[in-house]
């Protein structure tokens, strides 16, 4: 979908890794949850592709502490969401303990 | 779907052909680290060259099996990290620092041949 969205080889790649850490977060931490892609188009002509991944789990209660590197409480290498935030251009999260979390990032065409 | 593992003298080279699910990288490791003890091995390759996502787990689980087989005196040679795979790993913030890498089977061929020799 990326590639065919304009998206080059190696930005797919970045937006396929991505996917994948927003996709085991939800397994690891919710057990189940949904990722949705989307094209978009911003204010100034440019395109690009919308990642929501969702999930009705425990919720994050630091999001702080959730988005630095080396922070895990899954024991996994803690590289999860920072990790994604760097691999996208655009990252957000919203996410309150008992209420679950969405991250919604984008990436634009260059 | 399961990696074959080769047996190539004192080497096993494990050729990962298609996108793995965490369940089947866990099940390499094990079967790795029994072959190395089964066969004596004293050196592992690890052929990427298929794998067009690497994430966390993927890498965790590597350098696992690296530490795992080095602790049992053979080393570890991850071989064919795509280029667009290394750009994406590096972003996330994965390096697998502990495990040497080359760029294909017979550069990690040649590597682990040079540090056998080395010992020697």
């Amino acid at each position: 979908m990326a590639l065919r969205a304009g998206f080059s080889m190696s930005e797919a790649t970045l937006i396929a890794t991505a996917i994948s850490e927003l996709a085991r977060n939800i397994v690891s931490y919710a057990n189940q949850g949904s990722v949705t892609l989307r094209p978009v188009h911003g204010s100034n002509g440019t395109t690009g592709l919308t990642i929501v991944a969702s999930d009705s789990g425990p919720g994050i209660t630091d999001l702080t502490l959730a988005l630095r590197d080396g922070y895990s409480s899954s024991g996994g290498l803690g590289l999860g969401l920072p990790g994604v935030r760097r691999l996208m251009d655009e990252f957000d999260i919203v996410s309150s303990s008992g209420s679950g979390t969405t991250v919604t990032v984008t990436k634009w065409l260059p | 779907m399961q990696v074959p593992i080769l047996k190539q003298g004192g080497v096993l080279i494990a050729t990962i052909q298609a996108a793995l699910s965490d369940a089947d990288l866990l099940e390499l490791r094990t079967a790795l680290v029994q072959q190395v003890v089964r066969y004596r091995s004293s050196g592992v390759i690890v052929d990427v060259t298929a794998m067009d996502v690497m994430d966390s787990f993927a890498s965790r689980t590597l350098l696992e099996i690296s530490r795992m087989i080095r602790l049992r005196g053979a080393a570890t040679v991850i071989v064919g990290i795509q280029p667009e795979v290394a750009f994406a790993m590096v972003q996330l913030g994965l390096t697998l620092e502990d495990i040497p890498t080359a760029l294909d089977l017979e550069e990690g061929l040649a590597y682990l041949q040079q540090k056998a020799r080395s010992i020697n």
